[in-house]
């Protein structure tokens, strides 16, 4: 019998509709992988419950005749989305035992669509990180593993690293992540799978845990771009509780799929060109482009002038939002407390949040806390929102002569767990590629491309304009059904 | 690796040496973000907080003249919601026990915190 584990959002989707088998049977067989799966700590909390509840109605459902999207199709869901009567933590040990009363948008829309949970997934601490190295329930583990003999623990990407390294190892299908400096699509190249950030808007933030509400971004990740689409199709639309969602209609991604480029333009912007970086980068940036021309594309040149500016730009503006989105965990309505021997009020709040936030969150508060404080305001923040438009006009120049942009995903390959923890810069700089789209708002996305010579996947990244999801997914599968990715990590938790 | 040119280059040394900061700024720092640090927590910030900061100094030479600062990202229009007594049945009234579930210490149908008058 098929595994069906192996299937994915699209077949399980069809194949319970065709009533090649239930969706019980779907759901058991995943939550037997994500039982069998504890070395990988791709899960803070288990469902298996309620990805055997939601079967049991997909099941009804298609007796009835009355299936839904997504009937049938178990994903795991990204711990940083509020779930009603399940343990919501961001990781963090300050919301350690929180348990919502409500139900993010995002997460809400997933299950009226007929999707069931197989568990939340393990994330970077309040979604800050980029290696999954600073949750405080521990890290996740990547399922690849270099070629070279050795059994270095490999980061599976950051901040939506369980997702990826769920999906990449069979134990989900598909599952949601966010994106505010490139978390979707850094843990997808590094995992050999596909992910996208749509527009800032497209998703309502409602309902997740907030970091720098102005990049902060919800979208799918799953093996191809077809469930991608599906996801997103079942993920995005208005929402009058978040002030910044977009009143647009949510188009029908998936039926609108179609790799034919004749006509489009792909834009490579010459300062994505790094000095210095691996060759198999660039190499596998230039079999992209010609990947593209072979689905029919014109490719031109382009400049972002101002992008060796986006990192600096980010790394003020998030930790800015960040200081005032975290200034909420103060020990009185939810979370943590820790309450000294006589301690006052004053007390109590710096004693909780020392206690609560790891070492990064507390760094990114600080940072913040410094660049918004008086005297300071103006150099920092203010300065750094004025280069926030110049990068995104930057971009409305490009598209002029362009539909949509490619680049690397990540200047590397997964790196191994502990190799840059020592350095925040040397982290923060792997996002170098996935950052710029973020301050833009732009639709971005992740392709698994081509294997480098330590046998580890890479990415490809797809940037389009703004509402353009479609031409991102059609630019995607253009390299997915040339590259041919079929690779996959050799089973060994 | 190298973003382009400067990208992780040093700052320029007027604005850092302006702009360094020091322990006590550390500890200045982590009062106002209500964040309680050792002085061992302090000495090591104090090294990342200027290797970070002295990093993002270099956006202090981009042009900007005649740049608004960008607030939103995907041009939108703030909404007014129906004027609506609880509107939306989530985020509307009736919710206390709701709202003190995930309290750490409810009193008496509010939140409860130390003593803050002598």
């Amino acid at each position: 019998m098929t595994d069906l584990t192996n299937l994915t959002v699209a077949e399980i989707r069809d194949g319970h509709r065709a009533g090649d088998f239930s969706a019980v049977e779907v759901a058991e067989a995943f939550n037997a992988n994500v039982a069998g799966a504890k070395a990988l700590n791709a899960f803070i909390v288990e469902t298996p419950d309620r990805a055997i509840e939601a079967a049991k109605v997909a099941d009804a459902d298609r007796a009835a005749g009355t299936l839904k999207p997504l009937s049938g199709v178990p994903i795991g869901m990204k711990d940083l989305f509020a779930t009603n009567g399940v343990q919501t933590t961001a990781a963090s040990h300050m919301l350690e035992g929180f348990v919502p009363r409500y139900e993010s948008t995002v997460s809400q829309k997933l299950w009226d669509a007929g999707c069931g949970m197989l568990g939340k997934l393990n994330l970077d601490q309040f979604a800050m990180g980029s290696s999954n190295e600073t949750s405080y329930f521990g890290n996740v583990i990547s399922p690849w593993k270099r070629n070279d003999g050795g059994n270095a623990a490999l980061a599976p990407g950051g901040s939506s690293g369980g997702s990826s390294s769920a999906i990449a190892a069979r134990l989900c299908p598909a599952a949601t992540g966010t994106d505010t400096g490139g978390s979707i699509r850094q843990p997808a190249a590094f995992t050999g799978i596909s992910g996208i950030k749509p527009t800032y808007g497209r998703c309502s933030r409602w309902g997740i845990v907030a970091f720098a509400s102005s990049l902060d971004q919800a979208g799918p990740m799953a093996r191809d771009v077809r469930d991608c689409a599906i996801m997103l199709e079942n993920m995005a639309g208005f929402d009058p509780k978040d002030a910044t969602s977009l009143d647009l209609p949510v188009p029908n991604w998936e039926a609108a799929l179609s790799s034919d480029l004749k006509g489009k333009k792909v834009g490579i912007p010459k300062e994505y060109r790094l000095e210095g970086i691996d060759p198999e980068i660039d190499a596998m940036w230039d079999a992209g482009i010609a990947m593209l021309k072979d689905a029919g594309a014109e490719v031109v040149e382009i400049s972002l002038p101002h992008t060796k500016y986006a990192l600096p730009t980010y790394y003020i503006i998030a930790p800015a939002e960040a200081s005032s989105n975290l200034a909420r965990y103060d020990g009185v309505r939810y979370g943590l407390r820790d309450l000294p021997q006589g301690a006052g009020l004053q007390d109590m709040y710096a004693a909780t949040r020392a206690d609560g936030f790891g070492p990064e969150v507390k760094r990114r508060i600080m940072i913040g806390t410094y660049v918004l404080s008086a005297g300071f305001y103006d150099a920092y923040y203010t300065q750094a929102q004025k280069v926030r438009a110049l990068i995104s006009r930057d971009f409305t120049a490009a598209f002029e002569t362009c539909d949509v942009i490619l680049a690397p995903t990540a200047p590397s390959a997964a790196f191994g767990l502990g190799e840059k923890t020592a350095d925040p810069l040397s982290m923060y700089l792997n996002d170098v590629f996935a950052v710029p789209a973020s301050l833009a708002g732009l639709p971005a996305m992740s392709v698994p491309a081509a294997l480098n010579r330590e046998g580890l996947p890479l990415g490809l990244q797809i940037i389009g304009k703004a509402f353009d999801e479609q031409g991102v997914l059609n630019a995607g599968l253009a390299i997915e059904e040339r590259a041919g990715f079929t690779a996959r990590a050799e089973k060994w938790w | 690796m190298r973003c382009g040119e400067g990208a992780s280059g040093a700052a320029s040394p007027d604005k850092a040496t302006d702009m360094a900061i020091d322990q006590a700024t550390v500890r200045k720092i982590a009062s106002l973000a209500r964040i309680a640090i050792t002085d061992d927590e302090a000495a090591a910030m104090e090294g990342e907080l200027n290797g970070i900061l002295g990093w993002v100094e270099q956006l202090g030479e981009v042009d900007v003249t005649g740049v608004e600062p960008m607030t939103a990202v995907i041009p939108n229009t703030l909404r007014l919601r129906d004027d609506v007594v609880d509107a939306d049945p989530l985020t509307g009234g009736n919710r206390r026990d709701d709202i003190l579930a995930n309290a750490p210490e409810p009193q008496h149908g509010f939140f409860g915190v130390p003593k803050v008058i002598e």
